[in-house]
């Protein structure tokens, strides 16, 4: 029977952490007491990426797009909007670029986006395979069963100039080609869903939204290169993701989609889910496959890449959610039409997570090529609070900092490359004037320190001396040598280590060096910390003129140390301040200075 | 430390689950994960069991327990307080909350009050950085959280 309207609830762990499953409850509630369940089908579906206004509810087919719900409006928008046709504007999306109410395609977040990757996120509901295949799921697979041969879907990819999109930007075709032609059995398919670049969720939201979209690429592998079993690498804290695999996994074997002879091919193929445990390094293809085998997640040398020697030292297939994701469309619709989008390098589209200091966070889909002024002013509205634009940070721990000069660059690998970043799993993350770049250094290094997993010197030894290094020069201790040391100690990580995790762990310090020298200089030789972050050279003090003693700081002040009498101006007292800044955030009247 | 050397019994859903998995080529991390979610950690009597019945040397078990964070030694509080330590956190103030949660609940960050309600960890990107700063107190998030928004959140699971 078809339904009149349908209403798209968002089912992504940022919504459902905003209530979105009660909300999604409340509209079936709602509807059922309204007399109208049977006309109306409430679906709940993978994320909508506009997470910051979260939770969002999108009503078909007039496309009105509520934002920022809690469980009680859905009474509201029932009556209202359901029975009556006359849409809740207060709870509808406010476009602040035009200031009028807005429909999906007015809103500017979604205008420049180009949807391949999570084609299927905020469409369709994930945990109901029937809806994957009215999207035309599962139809690639039939394809490369029955109409085509291994060579020419190896040539479409070819074709298709898809890159891994993991990170190292290496072209899937080659991969999948070497694999394929070494003649030693079993073979293995991998999807490396192990995202642990802080800062980056493009991966958990596709196969939350999409699970199916993963299973049917890793079949086509299988089936392209020879091999029966596929393995997906998933982090332990994802528990949603796991939990709709888990479905789809269930799902498909019992339409005969995965399992012995597919779709009465004479084909078999299964898909097992193997859980990570916390290890950025994991993310390394060498060190993902040691730990699926079980062992402590230590990289490899390569040679032997995992094409020939790979899973039980058997050839392996190992590619990232994004790349998987994007293979069934391309199969489809052919290599050629994939090869149209994007730059002359780097074809396709790019899921990027766009957060920090940035008015709409969320997930965005576009061409590569767009720039990152495109990205972040037009699709992310611009800096939150109208702050200035400092620099925007790409590649997570492996990447560096971008800054306001090279906005106007398109995005792609090598366009990154050159910029001292990376283009990395697609994190994205923006900053504004109270964030200091050495701080930020300071704060990736700990994170890949910590991650390292010991086994090569130049990362183990080289990352912790790095990281000495930033901390003397956050607590006004460091020279001017000290600069030409991290440099010296950084390039000798680059070449020296053994796998991505330490070739890498340098580019926060080398490339916030390169952009923002003067700032370190202005904490090594003026000993003060311009952005006001690092605690060691900041003092705050009260200005007596400004103060009208209201006491408010002295209350909320953790450790007691600010004293005066009513409406006297008061004092803090420098040796017991442990400088949280709560005074300077709640002074209303600007009389707490920060120096 | 208390040094316990009778055998435990292991419960019943991880002795199917041991039973299940036994024969399959790299099992040891998805046992060890069953462990820790019957567990919520990863008892020393446990891990001496496993080594018999998998027949891995115990060295080799601590050596995967102690490689991956996500594996605990020791048992967290009652509700398990997780604040996200991810890029977008951090830049919005998510040490700041970490501070405050160390103050009001009296413990450092990696352990677990007196009484054994709480326990605090800081964590890697729990992947809502639409939603940052983040925290989790078990499996349930709050995001865009503020710091005067901890004491009512902290009540709110004291109780429960």
């Amino acid at each position: 029977m078809a339904f009149k309207s349908y209403v798209l609830v968002c089912g992504g762990t940022a919504c459902q952490s905003s209530k979105s499953e009660e909300i999604y409850k409340n509209f079936i509630a709602e509807l059922e007491a309204a007399g109208i369940k049977d006309e109306v089908q409430v679906v709940k579906t993978g994320c909508f990426g506009l997470c910051e206004k979260g939770p969002i509810a999108k009503v078909l087919p007039d496309e009105s797009f509520y934002v920022k719900l809690t469980p009680s409006d859905t009474k509201e928008i029932v009556s209202e909007h359901l029975v009556k046709g006359r849409p809740v504007k207060k709870l509808l999306y406010q476009g602040e670029e035009t200031k009028k109410l807005a429909k999906i395609e007015e809103i500017g977040f979604y205008q420049k986006q180009f949807r391949i990757v999570l084609r299927n996120c905020g469409v369709i509901n994930p945990e109901d395979i029937n809806e994957y295949i009215a999207r035309d799921g599962y139809a690639a697979l039939e394809k490369v069963l029955f109409q085509m041969t291994p060579e020419q879907v190896i040539e479409q990819l070819k074709i298709s100039g898809l890159r891994g999109r993991g990170g190292a930007g290496f072209p899937t075709w080659l991969k999948w080609n070497f694999t394929k032609e070494v003649n030693d059995f079993p073979k293995y398919i991998v999807c490396n869903a192990d995202e642990g670049d802080p800062g980056a969720y493009m991966d958990r939201s596709t196969l939350e939204g999409d699970p199916h979209s993963i299973l049917e690429a890793m079949t086509i592998a299988g089936k392209t290169i020879g091999s029966n079993k596929g393995y997906i690498y998933i982090r332990a804290e994802y528990p949603l993701a796991i939990h709709r695999l888990e479905v789809a996994i269930q799902q498909a074997r019992e339409l005969g989609l995965l399992g012995k002879d597919i779709l009465g091919s004479g084909f078999d193929f299964d898909i097992e889910i193997r859980l990570g445990a916390g290890a950025f390094v994991c993310g390394e293809e060498t060190a993902l496959l040691t730990s699926i085998e079980g062992e402590r997640g230590m990289p490899k040398p390569r040679p032997p890449f995992p094409a020939v020697k790979g899973l039980w030292q058997k050839p392996t297939v190992i590619n990232n959610v994004e790349t998987w994701a994007s293979i069934p469309v391309i199969i489809l619709k052919g290599g050629a039409w994939f090869a149209n989008i994007g730059t002359e390098k780097s074809k396709g589209t790019k899921v990027f997570a766009l957060t920090g200091k940035i008015k709409n966070s969320g997930l965005v889909e576009v061409p590569m090529g767009t720039t990152l002024r495109e990205i972040i002013y037009d699709i992310g509205g611009g800096i939150i609070n109208d702050k200035k634009f400092k620099a925007v940070q790409t590649g997570g721990p492996s990447g560096g900092v971008i800054t306001a000069d090279y906005l106007d660059t398109p995005i792609d690998y090598e366009n990154l490359q050159k910029l001292g970043s990376i283009m990395g799993s697609g994190g994205m993350i923006v900053m504004d004037e109270d964030d200091c770049m050495v701080d930020i250094a300071k704060f990736y290094l700990g994170f890949t320190v910590d991650e390292s997993c010991g086994k090569c010197a130049p990362c183990r030894v080289g990352g912790r001396q790095l990281l000495d290094y930033l901390e003397k020069i956050s607590k006004g201790k460091g020279t001017r040598e000290d600069i030409a040391k991290m440099k010296q100690i950084g390039n000798a990580m680059k070449r020296a280590s053994l796998c991505g995790l330490g070739q890498t762990a340098p580019n926060p310090v080398l490339s916030t060096i390169t952009y923002f020298e003067k700032e370190y200089l202005a904490h090594i030789d003026d000993k003060i910390c311009p952005a006001g972050k690092c605690k060691a050279l900041i003092t705050y003090s009260i200005l007596p003129e400004k103060c009208i003693g209201c006491g408010l700081c002295a209350r909320r002040c953790p450790v007691n140390c600010i004293t005066g009498e009513k409406r006297q101006p008061h004092v803090i007292d420098q040796s017991a301040c442990i400088k949280c800044g709560e005074c300077y955030s709640v002074c209303k009247f600007g009389a707490v200075a920060r120096k | 430390m208390t040094t316990v050397t009778e055998p435990v019994k292991l419960t019943d859903g991880l002795q199917q689950f041991i039973a299940e998995w036994k024969d399959r080529p790299g099992n040891l991390i998805m046992i060890l994960h069953k462990v820790q979610e019957e567990y919520g950690y990863i008892p020393r009597q446990v891990a001496i069991q496993l080594s018999k019945e998998l027949d891995v040397p115990l060295a080799k078990i601590y050596g995967v327990i102690t490689f991956y964070h996500f594996f605990k030694l020791r048992k967290p509080g009652k509700n398990k307080i997780s604040v996200c330590m991810g890029t977008a956190c951090y830049l919005k103030g998510g040490e700041d909350l970490l501070h405050e949660l160390e103050t009001l609940l009296g413990t450092g960050v990696n352990s677990t009050t007196d009484d054994g309600i709480f326990s605090i960890e800081a964590v890697r990107c729990v992947g809502c950085c639409g939603l940052a700063p983040v925290l989790m107190v078990n499996s349930e998030v709050y995001g865009k959280v503020k710091k005067d928004q901890l004491a009512d959140i902290l009540a709110k699971h004291r109780e429960s």
